[in-house]
């Protein structure tokens, strides 16, 4: 599924990178300690999180994922976001729960055949 | 005829990361006069002491060392919103007040009293004075970059928290240690972990992160420096003039 795809079906607001929402994603990753994340995420997952911090722009683009999604409406400050423009990392942004964002995208089909858990 | 100065340094060991009852999580036997009594027991020169977003206990245990051999620094173990733990050490009460002031601002209260019950402020005879019903064990609603700039603004020490630790360190919530983020340390809780940090260019110490008497002076670092002053302990870890810092 594409990115721009769960962005309307989840109503979500987009942060940064909005060039490249036809990116894929293959699966989906939910943590907020960003060294679980370096270990355990996939190339190409989309990322769920409430962290904020600018090393998430980081994380991002070492492990290739294909966005974040930051929950809780929680902001990213300025430096973060200018990263990840610089990074073409796609943050988007929701008011929802983790919980809430991953159910919807499992009901989407994001994850369910992935064999990797 | 040229007179070189010798200076003679002396060595101190320290455990700057105590815990007092003030700490949620500590034990309640962490009283200031246990604390003083067990550190000396231990052979301790300095300790710092470093409850959970707060102070309010350091100023007893201060009291209660007066007329011992054994310097108390007063400090705070800050969580920042990223759930990091750092490390926020002052040689003056102005500053460490003004460093608990920011992090009260931006911490929430609790009305649970399970919680707030065992946040105990003590004197320096062991008497309870009250309890602290912010909630310590949260997390302060300001980024890491924020806190180090603030202790360093009110002219503290920054140390990252037991950064080989797998929850609430700097390595654990945030990947790496970020651009740009000055630290004055890493703590390390396990002495053999220091191959993992050594290439950081920080210098790397170990406290014990006491929580029970038991746990006083487990680790410490020895500083190599002319007196216990404050200043003195920053020059040992920066390996200023012949000062240094051994694990």
């Amino acid at each position: 599924m594409k990115i721009s795809e769960i962005i309307k079906k989840l109503n979500l607001t987009v942060l940064s990178s909005g060039d490249f929402l036809d990116r894929e994603i293959n699966g989906g990753y939910v943590s907020d300690m960003l060294s679980d994340v370096l270990a355990n995420s996939k190339k190409g997952n989309i990322w769920i999180t409430l962290q904020t911090h600018l090393n998430i722009i980081s994380v991002a683009s070492v492990k290739d994922l294909s966005g974040i999604i930051i929950v809780n409406g929680r902001k990213p400050d300025e430096d973060s976001l200018k990263k990840a423009e610089e990074e073409k990392i796609i943050v988007l942004s929701t008011n929802e729960r983790a919980f809430q964002i991953v159910g919807k995208l499992y009901e989407f089909g994001i994850g369910k055949n992935n064999e990797d858990i | 005829m040229n007179l070189v100065s010798v200076k003679i340094m002396k060595t101190f060991k320290a455990d700057l990361h105590v815990h007092t009852c003030l700490s949620y999580c500590a034990e309640l036997e962490m009283t200031p006069k246990n604390i003083v009594k067990e550190s000396e027991k231990r052979g301790l020169n300095i300790i710092g002491i470093c409850d959970h977003n707060s102070s309010e206990n350091v100023i007893s245990v201060k009291k209660c060392a007066q007329n011992m051999d054994l310097d108390i620094i007063g400090g705070i173990e800050i969580t920042s919103k990223e759930e990091v733990h750092v490390l926020a050490l002052f040689d003056n009460e102005k500053s460490l007040h003004s460093m608990q002031q920011i992090i009260y601002d931006n911490l929430i209260e609790t009305d649970d009293e399970k919680i707030y019950g065992d946040q105990v402020i003590v004197n320096d005879e062991d008497e309870v004075l009250g309890f602290n019903k912010k909630l310590l064990i949260g997390a302060a609603d300001l980024s890491i970059e924020r806190i180090v700039n603030s202790i360093h603004e009110l002219g503290g020490i920054a140390i990252a928290s037991h950064v080989d630790r797998e929850r609430f360190s700097l390595i654990s919530q945030l990947g790496f240690i970020p651009e740009g983020l000055i630290l004055d340390a890493l703590e390390i809780s396990n002495k053999n972990q220091i191959q993992k940090f050594s290439d950081r260019s920080l210098p790397i110490v170990t406290f014990s992160d006491a929580h029970s008497l038991k746990d006083i002076g487990r680790n410490y670092t020895s500083f190599s420096m002319e007196n216990s002053t404050f200043d003195e302990m920053r020059k040992s870890l920066r390996g200023e003039e012949g000062r240094k810092i051994e694990i």
